[in-house]
């Protein structure tokens, strides 16, 4: 197994982190090294987070309804920080019909409540096997590929 | 730039070539976070290379922050960043916290508290677990703190994992050793015993807001007169509130590097480094199942590993 180093990040003003700090203790369980960024992050603080620790994934989650501004922001920064390699998902309540514009913006996994967390590690099983064989699936790495 | 397939591969095992780890030594000292941030994974998964390009460090000084669980590390660490920081010092935290050792993985959760350092972009924090270490320190820990002396900190704070009376490792890698303690920790018998109590530069009892704080403080300090060490400082401290923390600060700055340690910490690392070594033989695993089998006794184990390992 590849053990990855994965920012959990909480955007935003919403201070509910029950979904984050499930996802975290499955990613640790699961073999992975977890950095939990703690509420109320500035998509500015997260990129940084995610440049600091060499995390090669970043999950983003949100239950206040600012994931479209949030989520899209953070891969726009990712990308001008030069890390356009690290994949972003997201978590929260995420309606169908705000998902195409994330996926646009570089989300390649959507994950609502109650799904189940063996769903989070197969979408990561797949980004390791993609990175291995050369696919593109980072967050400005243009590609359709996505899972959600 | 080194993307991330390459480093997922180096940790496996599969080499970077010694020309990437050079310019992310480059790039590093040139002020580039995601270099830096990528050469510390390269060393930390052992890299032989990354780890020869980071020999002779230039001078920077750093501090280990220890103690026991619960008392407040994460916030009196960042406390300490941000007033380094203020005072124009180029900081980088390394924040230990452990590795499951069922699952190999690892909830880093410190920055959760870091409110204040996390928000300052001149300072370099990093979460580093500790992996496939048996203490509480992860391996290569001195050769990441070279990584960031080179990227031009001079400023360099080591966050321990919660530890017990008898972890020292924090002293072989750090020039000095802040030993954080909380009010109502034990009673004067605690702060007798012999430990990391004794290697401490400077002593901390933090959340002096809290009652109990002045007492644990005297008691430490009746503690430290008993032994040899009765010239070491014991300060209050309140992090959450930021009293006392001007003062520390202050107290660390004047502390001077001393010689007579030397010898002990180059014993500490000596023997992280054969752990290191052993842990890192092929032999291990088959020896560890012969030793569950009964086949071997822990003395015929350890004369097997000290024989070279292709005899």
């Amino acid at each position: 197994m590849t053990r990855l180093r994965i920012v959990v990040a909480k955007p935003g003003l919403d201070g509910h982190d029950r979904g984050a700090k499930v996802v975290a203790r499955a990613l640790r369980d699961a073999g992975h090294e977890v950095i939990y960024t703690g509420l109320r992050r500035t998509p500015e603080e997260i990129v940084r987070i995610v440049e600091d620790e060499d995390a090669s994934i970043v999950g983003l989650s949100s239950l206040s309804g600012a994931h479209a501004f949030l989520f899209p922001r953070v891969c726009e920064l990712l990308n001008e920080a030069g890390l356009g390699d690290v994949v972003v998902f997201g978590g929260g309540i995420i309606p169908q019909a705000d998902r195409p514009a994330l996926h646009e913006a570089g989300v390649r996994g959507i994950f609502g409540p109650g799904t189940p967390t063996d769903e989070v590690l197969s979408f990561l099983e797949e980004v390791v096997e993609r990175r291995a064989n050369g696919s593109p699936c980072g967050v400005g790495e243009g590609s359709d590929w996505r899972r959600s | 730039m080194v993307h991330h397939a390459v480093l997922e591969r180096a940790a496996i095992g599969v080499g970077v070539d010694r020309l990437d780890s050079i310019s992310l030594l480059n790039e590093a000292k040139n002020g580039s976070r995601r270099s830096l941030a990528r050469l510390l994974s390269l060393i930390q998964s052992g890299d032989t290379t990354a780890i020869d390009t980071v020999q002779n460090p230039p001078a920077s000084r750093s501090l280990g922050i220890t103690g026991p669980p619960g008392v407040g590390k994460s916030v009196l660490t960042d406390r300490l960043a941000s007033a380094f920081s203020d005072r124009g010092q180029r900081v980088a935290v390394l924040c230990i916290d452990p590795s499951s050792p069922v699952s190999g993985g690892s909830l880093l959760g410190d920055r959760m508290r870091m409110e204040e350092s996390g928000a300052d972009e001149r300072i370099y924090v990093r979460s580093v677990a500790t992996r496939d270490a048996v203490g509480s320190l992860p391996f290569r820990l001195s050769a990441m703190a070279d990584a960031l002396a080179h990227a031009g900190h001079d400023r360099i704070l080591i966050e321990t994992a919660g530890v017990g009376q008898t972890e020292l490792g924090i002293v072989s890698i750090a020039d000095h050793v802040l030993l954080v303690e909380g009010p109502e920790r034990g009673d004067i018998v605690q702060a007798e015993k012999a430990g990391i109590l004794e290697m401490a530069d400077v002593v901390v009892v933090n959340k002096s807001d809290l009652p109990g704080a002045e007492q644990a403080a005297s008691d430490l300090r009746s503690g430290l007169e008993f032994g040899r060490a009765s010239t070491v400082p014991v300060l209050l401290v309140s992090a959450l509130n930021h009293t006392g923390v001007v003062d520390l600060v202050e107290t660390i700055e004047n502390l001077i590097p001393s010689d007579t340690v030397s010898s002990m910490r180059w014993r500490l690392r000596l023997l992280e480094s054969l752990q290191q070594t052993v842990l890192s033989d092929n032999r291990l695993e088959d020896l560890v199942r012969r030793l569950g089998d009964g086949e071997v006794s822990l003395q015929q184990a350890v004369q097997e590993l000290l024989q070279p390992e292709d005899a």
